[in-house]
């Protein structure tokens, strides 16, 4: 059973909420530390990111590049706006693929849920184009297994 | 079963759901459509026939114009990916729990489960 939504909002909107049996400051932590970022935000397995840096302050660069170990890959930028620990963090952030797609702006908030958190994220595209496009392409990558997967069990 | 093989090899390609993203916003021509693909219209066409084979679209008359709507299977098909969609960044989120269970609390575990609930 998934904890996970996604749902559109609005035009330009895409909301993500997520649950996690964690503290805030532990989930928080989980998104801004280079060394547990890289253990977990991998996409389809046999993924991995040999490079993470994610200078957690305002102004700060994020570099995100992933590999499927075949010589397959890409890459993600992007700069931090504001950062709230452990409850917020705005950045915005761009795939290349290997063109950079418009930036998404982002805004994260870990509030306290029960003994756990609530993860919201809210992703805000330029336009509806862009956000169809995102919907369609741009979160592909990491969803390929997947969709091999559900395409064996219909 | 024909027709959901149709559906869903229509929906392997991220042109086509794109296209099927962009008529969930309202009715289109293919002009409309080609614009931010940059592709030629006769390969949007094409597309654009495979969605409707599959009938996920369907094509209205309007004088010379041939604008293009999604059927009621085709919003299901959007549904359909969605839902994929999701599945697939649960993937990093399970990864996640793994990786929050096993980081060390700052201050000493005394809470209590409240919840009796396991996945």
């Amino acid at each position: 059973m998934s904890k996970l939504t996604l749902t559109t909002e609005g035009d330009t909107h895409i909301i993500v909420t997520r649950h996690f049996d964690a503290p805030p400051q532990a989930v928080y932590r989980a998104h801004t530390e280079p060394a547990i970022i890289q253990k977990w935000m991998l996409g389809p397995d046999g993924w991995t990111m040999p490079v993470c840096i994610n200078e957690a302050k305002p102004g700060g660069k994020i570099r995100f590049e992933w590999t499927n170990g075949k010589g397959g890959g890409f890459h993600l930028t992007g700069e931090y706006l504001e950062l709230e620990p452990y409850s917020r963090i705005v950045h915005v952030e761009r795939m290349f693929l290997p063109d950079p797609t418009p930036d998404n702006h982002v805004e994260t908030r870990f509030d306290a849920d029960g003994t756990g958190t609530l993860m919201t994220m809210r992703m805000t595209l330029p336009d509806a184009q862009t956000r169809a496009a995102m919907l369609s392409t741009g979160m592909e990558r990491g969803m390929e297994a997947s969709y091999a997967r559900l395409e064996k069990t219909i | 079963m024909q027709v959901l093989d149709a559906s869903f090899a229509a929906l392997a390609d991220p042109t086509r759901r794109a296209i099927l993203a962009r008529l969930a916003l309202g009715e289109a021509t293919v002009t409309e459509l080609a614009e931010p693909f940059e592709m030629t219209q006769p390969a949007i066409s094409q597309h654009l026939k495979v969605l409707q084979d599959a009938g996920l679209i369907i094509c209205r008359i309007d004088g010379t114009r041939r604008p293009r709507r999604l059927a009621r299977a085709g919003i299901e098909a959007m549904d359909q990916w969605l839902a994929v969609l999701r599945k697939a960044l649960d993937k990093n989120y399970n990864r996640l729990d793994d990786v929050l269970a096993a980081m060390k609390p700052e201050t000493p575990r005394n809470r209590k489960k409240e919840k009796g609930e396991t996945r």
